[in-house]
């Protein structure tokens, strides 16, 4: 078995006075793709947060490739977050005023790759996800399927090494958020990344490896339990 | 499953005789589990004493001659009959899974554990099917399908009579 390369431990995080993990755990290793099931609540998306470093902890630790994310600065955070991880929201929070194609090269373009090189990459990207048709079309003139596997590309075309899937085909119908996920699972097998997918959904849940539970802010690996 | 029927649709396209029928049922309807030679043969038995089939032929073939088989019309009357039938919804009120979750309750046995292990074995099965969902051609996939929406269901069904437990308890408990 390949050795851990993202590991939270007993992760706390408070909303106000409204606790949203307590005591959470999760190991990630290289290459799998691990689901976080749980109810609306739960807390699997505060415990994808903490894992992913936008969201600090108040108490445990996350680790990633050997470095405690908690104790990087701001800067180092953020750079680890353009070229190590790679994101997929509910709603693909693409960016509106941007083409397909220039919304793909977005992380590319941040981390200082030049245009040429970094559309060059992206068309490639969305070619292997079926969208090549659409990179030049603003995301509102694409479906929501669509407009999800442009999400993806632009999750995986720094190549990261875990991919952060936050209810990815939540607002996708059943044909849609299939071929999202197959595509998803697909690239990220042929990369080698590994993917952390929030879902409720269980078909869903499904394409990973192995599933864990968060119940009240607690993760449960029921399949070591079992 | 009803074999006959499918038979006799599988010939309404062409006359074909017992291993060609198994073949094609097990291609588009049985994937992985196929036919015995035994149930194809009754099967086709049956048929021909109820007049819905008959032996329309014989093929020569290097071991003994092979029979073929053609749908009579009383068989076409009989298949479009069963396919304007709509089946009967399975209505599931015999679960075994809610009998267990009850009789863990009464006994003060811990009935969370019992439907977290169901939960793992549900969900593994949903990943096995999945796998081969993704392998396969379009039939196998809609096949594939119809598993992975039951087992959803169930799943869904486990979720919330997790959410439910303690009610249930305060009823349930002698």
């Amino acid at each position: 078995m390949t050795e851990p390369l993202l590991v939270g431990t007993d992760l706390f995080k408070m909303y106000g006075t409204t606790p949203a993990l307590r005591g959470s755990s999760l190991t990630v290793r290289a290459g799998e793709i691990v689901a976080v099931m749980g109810s609306s609540g739960s807390g699997k998306s505060t415990l994808l947060h903490c894992l992913a470093g936008i969201v600090r902890p108040d108490d445990g630790t996350v680790v990633y490739a050997g470095r405690q994310i908690s104790a990087m600065s701001d800067v180092e955070r953020s750079a680890l977050r353009r070229r190590d991880f790679g994101f997929v929201f509910q709603f693909g929070q693409l960016v509106p005023e941007l083409t397909c194609v220039e919304n793909v090269a977005l992380p590319l373009r941040l981390d200082g790759v030049r245009r040429k090189e970094a559309e060059r990459r992206s068309r490639e990207w969305l070619d292997r996800l079926e969208v090549g048709d659409v990179a030049g079309k603003l995301p509102g003139q694409i479906s929501g399927g669509q407009g999800q596997r442009i999400a993806v590309a632009r999750a995986l075309v720094t190549e990261p090494k875990v991919v952060f899937a936050d209810e990815p085909t939540g607002a996708l119908d059943s044909l849609n958020g299939e071929k999202v996920m197959q595509l998803l699972g697909q690239a990220a097998r042929d990369t080698g990344a590994a993917v952390v997918l929030v879902t409720h959904e269980p078909r869903v849940a499904a394409y990973a490896d192995r599933e864990v539970v968060v119940r009240d802010g607690a993760s449960l690996d029921l399949e070591r339990v079992a | 499953m009803s074999i006959g029927h499918s038979f006799l649709g599988l010939l309404e396209g062409r006359p074909r005789h017992g291993y060609d029928l198994k073949r094609a049922y097990d291609e588009r309807f049985s994937p992985g589990r196929p036919l015995h030679h035994g149930q194809v043969y009754a099967t086709l038995s049956r048929l021909l004493k109820n007049g819905l089939v008959v032996v329309d032929g014989l093929e020569p073939g290097e071991g003994p001659e092979r029979k073929r088989y053609a749908v009579t019309d009383a068989g076409i009357t009989d298949v479009q009959s069963w396919l304007s039938q709509p089946e009967k919804p399975e209505p599931y009120l015999q679960s075994v899974l809610y009998t267990k979750v009850v009789l863990a309750l009464m006994t003060g046995r811990p009935a969370d554990e019992i439907l977290d292990v169901q939960r793992t074995e549900h969900l593994r099965l949903m990943r096995e099917v999945t796998r081969r969902k993704t392998g396969g051609d379009l039939a196998e996939q809609l096949i594939c399908d119809h598993a992975l929406f039951h087992l959803e269901a169930d799943l869904r069904w486990l979720e919330l009579t997790a959410a439910r437990l303690n009610e249930l308890a305060a009823r349930v408990r002698p």
